[in-house]
């Protein structure tokens, strides 16, 4: 089962590896992880993703926990939440392809944001399946590069009811 | 006051009420070193080697409660001192080692005598610290004791850069510690107690099994009350030794792999199974699908993380042991159940099981069996001994056949299981308890680990006593090859021992030998007349003696295995009961 789990930290430096090395020295994989600052500039928020059957992220979420520089962690998991992602996708259409490709882009909100003699870069910005499906659709058309920035997530409104 | 790095360390640790510290120099500590030279309030102790140093500060720790603290230098000296960390890590040990590190400009290029040591010890430390500022200092070390006695204890590092202890600042005592992300849950929930009393007053078949956690509560008071009030019998975890007295008729020794058979058939028919500052362990559970089978599961404990991580539970108490057994008692008094008689026939069918198969070894009137020796030790110290262990066969037999009645009498590393630690560990625990008898109970292989502490131990005359278990083997391992590996004695068989009477007597210790049984009291007895150096006992014991009761690797607790020879005899006995 796909956690997403966000983590709130003391922005100190050594954080992210005592996070990381939590799910290293344990031998689970982390599937994304995005880190950046709150409003609050001493803490920061990191949004894992990991795979996991519920007592192994039980136990990972408790571990969370315990580490000292850790406010406080969520497993989205029984949350109402959303999430998004952002990829930048370079793809280069060939020359009678280009007008469905940019076509696709439109139907899923992507945006242009650079484009070169041989090439195309889109935005995307969406949830898992939204990005998965654009991906699909796209890959005929030749993806040169790919690059995402990992999931990050926030509560509905009455995160109150959130199991820590 | 304006006042050095080095300065504040000591100040910190005065107001800390450090009285001892173990420790070895080098280049990046020098001026620390040179601060402690004029230091009246504040005692440092040389060991041989770093690793001594970091165990004889658990040692020192675990017999008097305090924080144990250890103070070496960069790169060698710190990565000395991982072994240490670990075992205390594992056991809970609450420490704050210091570790020198070059100036925070050279950090990360590699510079001399430079090791990563905030890195490697991450996985092994509940928290660690790099000081880049020595305006933090002060509120670092505040922190530092704060978390590792705090909670479920554990070792903290401070890694400390030349620059930070020569540094200048002024100087304050933070009095306050306020860490927003660390408050350790104390009070137990008042509904899950309430559950547990219902599920102890239903139950017909209840073990308590009481771990390292009940001592590091300081609730052995609470847990005798407990299991006194309401008759229910108490095995202890080998980190649990001493939490309830072995020597109490509830008593049922130690579970789990060379447990009694006992304990282990006790909990396989328990209906409840109390587990109280223990983390079920796999050298405890045995096959965990088949432990106890029968029972429902309280578990209490002050770590969330132990709660679950290796068997299921039914009801789960976070808070302190003490609190909680606390507020257990008052509801379970308000009861007013007749206990005696709703456990007669339970505590009936436990006795049979002690009558059936009673902790038992052959003796022999010419060959030293390691067991009597340990026997012996019991009875000569009147039960009233630290005793500090090594690992493998020696500390297995020290677990079983010496009773302990009281907390923090018996040291032993149990999760990580190190060899060596026995002996820096018995130093510190003398330093912590000038007035009481220290033992080592070692074996040949694991004491040669820190044998160079004989030297600290008679610069600062202290009476450790060491009984060397002497079979010329590894002892554990050569077990194990034999039960399960043919016989194939690979590298197990220890050709070269040294002569441990002259190593002892080269090094200025008293050294004495027994090569047969009627020599070992006379040996014990000269040993605890020597109160101004350490002595050196060399046991030459069975080399095939065995620790038995032996749940194979991977069995259920109840599947044990027993010497054949005891088997046969206690065979009759068997019969006699059933
Ligand atoms: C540092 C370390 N290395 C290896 C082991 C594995 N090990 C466990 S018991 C044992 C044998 C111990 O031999 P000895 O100290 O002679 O004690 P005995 O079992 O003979 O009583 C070994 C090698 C260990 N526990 N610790």
């Amino acid at each position: 089962m796909r956690h997403t789990i966000s983590v709130l930290v003391e922005n100190k430096f050594g954080v992210l590896s005592r996070v990381s090395g939590l799910f290293s020295g344990r031998g689970f994989n982390i599937e994304s992880l995005s880190v950046g600052e709150t409003i609050d500039p001493d803490v920061s928020l990191m949004t894992i993703v990991t795979i996991g059957d519920d007592q192994i992220v039980e136990q990972i979420t408790k571990q969370l926990n315990k580490l000292i520089d850790v406010i406080k962690v969520v497993d989205y998991m029984d949350v109402d939440h959303v999430e998004r992602e952002l990829v930048l996708i370079k793809a280069a259409p060939k020359k009678n392809d280009k007008t469905e490709f940019l076509k696709l882009t439109e139907i899923f909100r992507g945006k242009i944001i650079d484009s070169g003699a041989t090439s195309f870069t889109v935005e995307i910005t969406g949830d898992e399946k939204k990005i998965a499906a654009f991906i699909e659709l796209i890959k005929p058309f030749g993806i040169k590069e790919f690059v995402r920035t990992g999931k990050v997530a926030i509560a509905r409104e009455g995160l109150k009811k959130a199991k820590q | 006051m304006r006042k050095s790095g080095a300065e504040i360390l000591i100040e910190c640790l005065k107001k800390e009420g450090v009285k001892h510290i173990f420790g070895y120099p080098g280049g990046v500590v020098l001026n620390i070193f040179d601060a402690l030279y004029d230091e009246k309030g504040l005692e440092l102790f040389l060991t041989r080697h770093e690793q001594g140093a970091i165990h004889a500060a658990d040692g020192y720790a675990r017999a008097s409660g305090k924080v144990g603290v250890a103070l070496v230098t960069s790169g060698p000296g710190a990565t000395n001192t991982v072994t240490g960390i670990a075992t205390a890590s594992m056991d809970s040990i609450p420490m704050v080692v210091f570790s020198g590190q070059v100036p925070t400009m050279l950090i990360g290029n590699d510079a001399f005598q430079e090791a990563d040591i905030v890195g490697m010890t991450r996985p092994c430390t509940k928290h660690n610290y790099l000081v880049k500022d020595v305006k933090d200092l002060a509120q670092t070390i505040r922190e530092a004791f704060h978390i590792a006695s705090t909670g479920r204890p554990g070792p903290v590092l401070i890694d400390l850069p030349k620059d930070v202890t020569t540094g200048m600042t002024e100087f304050k005592w933070p009095e306050k510690v306020n860490i927003r992300s660390y408050s350790p849950t104390y009070q137990g929930n008042k509904y899950m107690i309430k559950q547990a009393a219902q599920m102890i007053l239903k139950s017909k078949k209840p073990v308590i099994m009481a771990g390292g956690g009940v001592i590091l509560s300081e609730a052995s008071k609470e847990l005798t009350e407990l299991a006194e009030m309401t008759k229910i019998p108490v095995t202890n975890t080998l980190m649990g030794l001493g939490s309830f007295p072995g020597s109490a008729d509830l008593s049922l020794g130690m579970l789990g792999m060379h447990g009694t058979f006992y304990a282990n058939t006790a909990v396989q028919n328990a209906d409840l199974l109390i587990g109280i500052g223990v983390r079920f362990d796999d050298r405890v559970t045995g096959k965990t699908d088949t432990f106890a089978r029968n029972a429902k599961i309280i578990q209490i404990d002050i770590d969330p993380t132990s709660i679950r991580k290796n068997v299921p539970v039914d009801l789960p108490v976070v808070g302190d042991i003490k609190h909680v057994l606390k507020d257990l008692l008052k509801v379970l008094k308000d009861e007013k159940e007749q206990w005696g008689a709703i456990r007669k026939s339970w505590l009936n069918q436990v006795d049979a099981w002690k009558k059936e198969r009673p902790l038992t070894y052959n003796f022999d009137k010419k060959i030293i069996k390691p067991e009597f020796v340990v026997e012996k030790i019991h009875k000569v110290t009147k039960g009233d001994a630290i005793i500090c262990t090594e690992v493998g066969q020696n500390q297995m037999w020290a677990a079983q056949f010496y009773k302990y009645d009281k907390p923090r009498h018996w040291l032993s590393s149990g999760g990580l299981g190190t060899m060596g630690y026995g002996f820096p560990a018995a130093i510190g625990a003398q330093i912590a308890c000038p007035n009481k008898v220290v033992f080592d109970i070692a074996g040949d292989g694991s004491i040669q680990m820190n044998i160079q502490e004989l030297a600290t131990a008679v610069i600062n005359k202290l009476p450790v006593k060491v009984a060397i278990l002497n079979n010329r083997f590894l002892g554990m391992v050569r077990q194990w090859q034999e039960l399960f590996f043919k016989e194939r004695y690979s590298h197990t068989g220890l050709d070269v021992t040294p002569d441990f009477v002259k190593v002892a007597e080269a090094y200025g210790a008293v050294g004495l030998r027994a090569t047969t049984p009627d020599e070992v009291e006379p040996v014990l007895r000269e040993s605890l007349k020597i109160k101004d150096r350490p002595v050196f006992m060399d046991f030459e014991v069975d080399w095939k003696s065995k620790v038995f009761p032996m749940v194979p690797a991977g069995a259920a607790i109840d599947e044990m295995i027993f010497d054949e020879e005891v088997k046969e005899k206690s065979k009759k006995k068997l019969k006699a009961v059933k």
